[in-house]
């Protein structure tokens, strides 16, 4: 009996060789499936500009970098307005359609009630210490968190890229937004 | 005190709110050796949950105590690697 292994057994066998490359193949693919998965990542979608609403996404941002997390934050429509450099010191809160101010809808429709509502907001917000939305943002983008503004948005308001705070990426699209949250162990869309 | 540990910095983020004491504990870690203790003083009540949690779901760092004083609350955070 010879010691030799058969190279090219008959009917449809793989040889060796192809059953070699394809353990290489597979070695590959696997290193290549768990290599970048020690990361954890967390994509949102920010499209309100309100001040109560700009507060979550950035938030999250900046709590899930603490722990580590790659953050993609993607601002479209009125969340574009929390990259705004002015804007975003500006932003409103609504007096109408929350049920839980404490005025009824009939006033807080009256002209000058948002500025009203926003002030007292604002005052909370600094009587508690909490954090400004551009102080969240500032630490956030220290933190690595990547902001991105809506191109298409963008030109729809009529805002100009250099308008937006540094760090700020500009010239992306739902694409972007996509692929990040294809990625991502935690999606949201505030 | 415990004297179980030595204490390297002391962070103080009293009167700030979530998410700042743990926004800050974060950077003030990074800024540390292995092995070295962080002390935090804040006044936020959540900060016992939050520190706890985000130490706890973080890698390379580990809550060695935590204390509830009488409007200070007191975390002691490791690095570990």
């Amino acid at each position: 009996m010879s010691t030799d292994t058969p190279d090219a057994p008959a009917d449809d066998t793989p040889s060796r060789a192809e059953l070699a490359a394809r353990v290489d193949e597979l070695a590959d693919a696997l290193a290549e499936a768990t290599d970048d998965d020690d990361t954890k990542k967390m994509s949102i979608i920010a499209t309100k500009g309100t001040l109560d609403m700009a507060y979550p996404p950035l938030i999250l941002a900046s709590t899930a970098a603490a722990f580590g997390y790659e953050v993609t934050v993607f601002h479209t429509f009125w969340g574009l307005d929390i990259l705004h450099e002015e804007q975003s010191k500006n932003l409103k809160l609504s007096s109408v359609g929350n049920p839980n101010m404490p005025v009824p809808n009939a006033v807080a429709a009256l002209p000058g009630m948002d500025r009203v509502t926003t002030k007292m907001m604002e005052r909370k917000i600094e009587d508690n210490d909490t954090a400004s939305i551009e102080e969240l943002l500032e630490t956030s983008l220290d933190m690595g968190v990547e902001f991105q503004a809506c191109q298409m948005t963008i030109d729809l308001m009529d805002y100009d890229e250099n308008d937006f705070y540094d760090g700020v990426t500009t010239g992306v699209g739902a694409a972007t937004a996509l692929q990040d949250m294809a990625d991502a162990d935690i999606q949201l869309l505030v | 005190m415990s004297a179980e540990f030595d204490i390297t910095e002391t962070l103080d983020v009293k009167g700030a709110s979530c998410p700042m004491p743990v926004v800050k504990t974060k950077s003030a870690i990074d800024d540390l050796a292995k092995g070295e203790v962080l002390e935090v003083l804040a006044t936020d009540p959540g900060s016992m949950s939050d520190i706890d949690g985000w130490a706890s779901g973080t890698d390379g760092v580990e809550l060695v105590d935590q204390e509830e004083g009488d409007d200070v609350y007191k975390h002691y955070v490791r690095k570990t690697e």
